[in-house]
């Protein structure tokens, strides 16, 4: 899937991996999202920006139901993956997650576990036996770019690597999961900029073999990696389209705005 | 504090208030030496093999304190198994799965009183229920229940800050593997909060072996001639029978005691000592 | 389709929703609820033995009378004697260490260097740690035989030695806790003082301990409760005879004290010998619950930030 791909208009929502319908989400009686309707197209990556507080972590949060992680919040509306209702009665979030893996804001390897326990951990956390558990670390290690540096000190723990080298072993936990949507929530926020350079790359690479979804406060960020870029305001969707389009021709002026650092 | 000292010029009269606090928080120190070192004075004419392994007798010279010491140790044995499940429990109730409520709450607030309900309360309970209303007669069985239940705040208590210390990132981050509430619990929290637990559950087990009223209400026995034998047999544990020595009008019976009082000390550092020496352990490598 | 089942639903509930989820969060629950039982426990057995007690003597009989004598023949149930030795040897307790425990406090937050902490902290908790039955011991054989070459007439049982000893025992609660109020003085009224050229002294004690004064109360009455509710110590040093007395010299009885008297002896459940002794664990039980929920009072007041 290579740019010329997207230049045709509509192709690539015509199928989303994950779609959104009136999502709205509360903290308490804090609404933080108001009626979001939003596709997430299929294998393509996906930036969500805005300023801080507009809701963009909160509406990934909803994508794998990490939402409801957190005592004392409240969601309305629909999530549709592969157009099956992720918010059904007869869906178990637990195997929801295995699905749509995330990737969080710091770098948060399991302390008391090796580089090599990390990978597997979501694996083992669902008890799954894995008899060629060394081929698996290594296929997630080498699709998140980590194996060449990691290979020979697979057994001290994840707490030893650098922070950017945490965060792609938490990707790599994610990747072991054999996931098909990557919510990656401001992954750079924590990291150097060489360090969030090299995640740039891998998701250059994840694009194509994953759907990702990646919140970014870093326009550039988003405008390097992503296909298609959403921008949140205050709890609503104000724009989406691709991300050419968002950054160089908005349709909207707050849009304008924001894209061109007038505020935010 | 803020203020260094050279920039504040200390008269004579802050040079004494500082002398008199200096001397206020020594005082307690030195009496705890003049303590130990009375105790060992006093004691250490019958610290011997003869007297850690010998039964009580009506002779002070040839008097033992083992009935005692392993009434003790089993004491804490069935205490730490009543008493660490059901704290760790608790603590994870409140920590991981209780929701803002007023039933949490009132949980909360009542951990915090029972911390300062007087021991022999408590013996006052085990007396009623686990002695009397129970069956279990004055037994070590029905001692480590009432023990445990002295111990539960406070073993709640550090149990949840060994719990606090885990990040919350880590809980999502295993739950965006896709595991459940109990999963990230049992292999991420517990494996990582485990060493802080387990310190202060010894320190708290400690606290216990030197605890005496409870022991004493429920009718744990002053003069026991024989070794447990199982959790329903009559026992006497160690404080009981230092204080059983002290109560005697002959001198000769409070050589005993402080002799007892050595094995006590020795007995709440040597725990002291591991709980400190586990947690220096455990820190450093808990895989799975 | 069936959305309207779940738009709104609480989601906490659906997380829980599988039956192992539910059996686990429900185990664990009744861990939590043993401590509510626990409470349930004493409250009950309290008040209905004491019922029982309160139905063969009368509470004038109780609170009417000063000679405490139910294991006798001629019974006598005036509970005073055990209340006013049980405040005879806390006050006793609390003269000793809540100057001792302050001035600690002072010095351990305005002087001390961060080495001399770090000595002393720890120092302070293995005090705190140590059995009560050894105090009890140090105070029968070291304190009250060096009290008696000082003060003549000083019984080989009595109130004071046992007082001093558990002042020193409360010691490190009253000073952990006000050293905990005094820190807790903002920095800036402190600075304050300073900037208006007051010295150290007229400072520590103009501004800071007035300031952390809930925080001490609090520490205090703690430190009171801590002594009401101890045992060991009186049970050995201070001898077991209900005097009902203000005299430190001579030997008294605790509530604690009579309890472990009876518990000592052979008491056949259901008697009258046996319901005296909840209903003094009542009447302690009520005295400790006050001074606790008032220690806890002043220092809500204190987290309040209402100095």
């Amino acid at each position: 899937m290579l740019k010329q791909d997207i230049k045709k208009p509509k192709n690539i929502f015509r199928s989303p991996k994950m779609r959104s319908d009136n999502l709205k989400a509360w903290f308490g009686s804090h609404e933080a999202l108001n009626e979001i309707s939003l596709s997430i197209p299929t294998f393509h990556v996906t930036a969500i920006i805005g300023p801080s507080g507009c809701g963009k972590s909160t509406f990934i949060r909803c994508l794998n139901r990490m939402h409801e992680v957190v005592p004392g919040t409240r969601i309305q509306g629909n999530v549709y993956l592969d157009e099956v209702d992720i918010y059904g009665s007869s869906i178990n979030p637990v195997n929801l997650r295995k699905r749509v893996g995330m990737v969080f804001q710091k770098p948060n390897p399991f302390p008391t576990m090796s580089i090599r326990d990390n990978v597997l951990a979501g694996l083992r956390l669902q008890g799954m036996k894995t008899y060629d558990s060394d081929e698996v670390v290594e296929k997630a290690l080498v699709r998140a770019a980590l194996w060449d540096e990691v290979k020979d000190i697979l057994k001290r723990p994840g707490l030893s690597l650098s922070g950017g080298q945490q965060q792609r072993l938490c990707i790599a936990r994610a990747l072991a999961l054999e996931p098909e949507v990557l919510l990656m929530d401001e992954p750079c926020s924590a990291l150097d900029p060489i360090a969030s350079a090299k995640i740039e790359e891998l998701i250059h690479e994840l694009r194509g073999k994953y759907t990702v979804v990646i919140v970014t406060h870093n326009m550039q960020q988003a405008a390097r990696v992503s296909d298609v870029t959403a921008f949140f305001y205050m709890g609503k969707l104000v724009e989406f389209d691709y991300t050419e389009k968002i950054f160089t021709n908005p349709k909207y002026k707050k849009t304008e705005e924001y894209v061109t650092g007038r505020f935010g | 504090m803020i203020f260094k000292k050279k920039f504040i010029k200390e008269s004579t009269s802050e040079n004494a208030f500082k002398a008199i606090c200096f001397v206020a928080i020594l005082l307690p120190i030195l009496l705890i030496i003049v303590l130990i070192g009375d105790a060992l004075i006093d004691g250490w004419s019958r610290l011997n093999l003869d007297f850690l392994l010998g039964l009580p007798s009506r002779k002070a010279e040839i008097a033992g304190l083992l009935p005692a010491l392993m009434g003790s140790f089993y004491l804490m044995l069935l205490t730490a198994a009543i008493a660490i499940p059901l704290g760790l429990g608790a603590a994870i109730y409140l920590e991981e799965y209780a929701s803002e409520s007023f039933l949490t709450s009132l949980i909360e607030i009542n951990i915090s009183n029972l911390a300062g309900v007087p021991s022999i309360i408590y013996g006052l309970l085990g007396l009623e229920i686990f002695v009397r209303m129970s069956h279990m007669g004055r037994s070590l069985l029905a001692g480590a229940c009432t023990l445990a239940l002295l111990l539960l705040p406070m073993v709640i208590m550090v149990s949840r800050e060994s719990l606090r210390v885990v990040p919350k990132s880590l809980r999502e981050a295993c739950f965006a593997l896709g595991a459940d509430r109990f999963q990230t619990i049992w292999k991420v929290v517990l494996p990582m909060s485990f060493p802080g637990a387990l310190t202060g559950i010894i320190l708290s087990m400690a606290r216990a072996i030197g605890e005496t009223a409870p022991l004493i209400t429920i009718g744990a026995l002053t003069y026991v001639a024989f070794l447990p034998d199982s959790i329903h047999s009559a026992f006497t544990a160690m404080p009981i029978q230092i204080f059983n020595w002290i109560s005697r009008p002959q001198k000769d019976f409070h050589i005993n005691a402080a002799a007892g009082i050595i094995v006590l000390l020795l007995v709440m550092l040597i725990l002291n000592a591991l709980a400190i020496w586990l947690r220096a352990r455990l820190q450093r490598k808990v895989y799975w | 389709m069936n959305q309207e089942l779940f738009l709104s639903s609480q989601v906490d509930l659906k997380a829980a929703r599988s039956l192992k989820e539910r059996l686990i969060k429900a185990l664990f629950f009744f861990c939590a609820a043993v401590s509510i039982l626990t409470t349930l426990g004493i409250v009950g057995i309290l008040i209905f033995e004491t019922w029982n007690f309160f139905g063969k003597v009368s509470f004038k009989q109780f609170f009417g009378d000063t000679q405490w004598t139910p294991l006798f023949a001629q019974k006598h149930f005036g509970v005073w004697a055990l209340i006013s030795g049980t405040a005879l040897t806390s006050f006793v307790s609390i003269v000793t260490a809540l100057p001792l425990g302050l001035l600690a406090a002072i010095y351990l937050s305005e002087f001390a260097s961060k080495r001399i902490r770090s000595f002393i902290k720890p120092s302070l908790e293995v005090l705190a740690g140590i059995p009560t039955v050894i105090y009890g011991y140090f105070a029968l054989t070291f304190v009250t035989p060096c009290l008696q070459k000082i003060i003549p007439g000083l019984a080989g049982f009595n109130a004071l030695g046992a007082g001093i000893v558990m002042g020193i025992m409360i010691l490190p609660i009253i000073a952990s806790l006000s050293e905990d109020a005094i820190y807790a003085v903002p920095p800036s009224l402190k600075e304050g003082a300073y900037a208006l050229g007051g010295n150290r002294l007229a400072t520590i004690f103009r501004v800071v301990l007035p300031s952390s004064f809930s925080g001490i109360g609090a520490a205090a009455i703690l430190g009171i409760s801590r002594a009401v509710g101890e045992t060991m110590i009186v049970v050995i040093a201070a001898g077991q005879q209900p005097n009902f007395t203000l005299d430190p010299r001579v030997a008294v009885e605790t509530m604690t004290a009579y309890i472990v008297q009876v518990s000592l002896g052979d008491t056949p459940t259901g008697t009258l010998e046996y319901q005296t002794i909840f209903a003094v664990g009542m009447t302690l039980f009520i005295f400790t619950l006050a001074l606790n929920l008032g220690a806890h009072h002043l220092r809500r007041n204190v987290l309040k930030g209402s100095l």
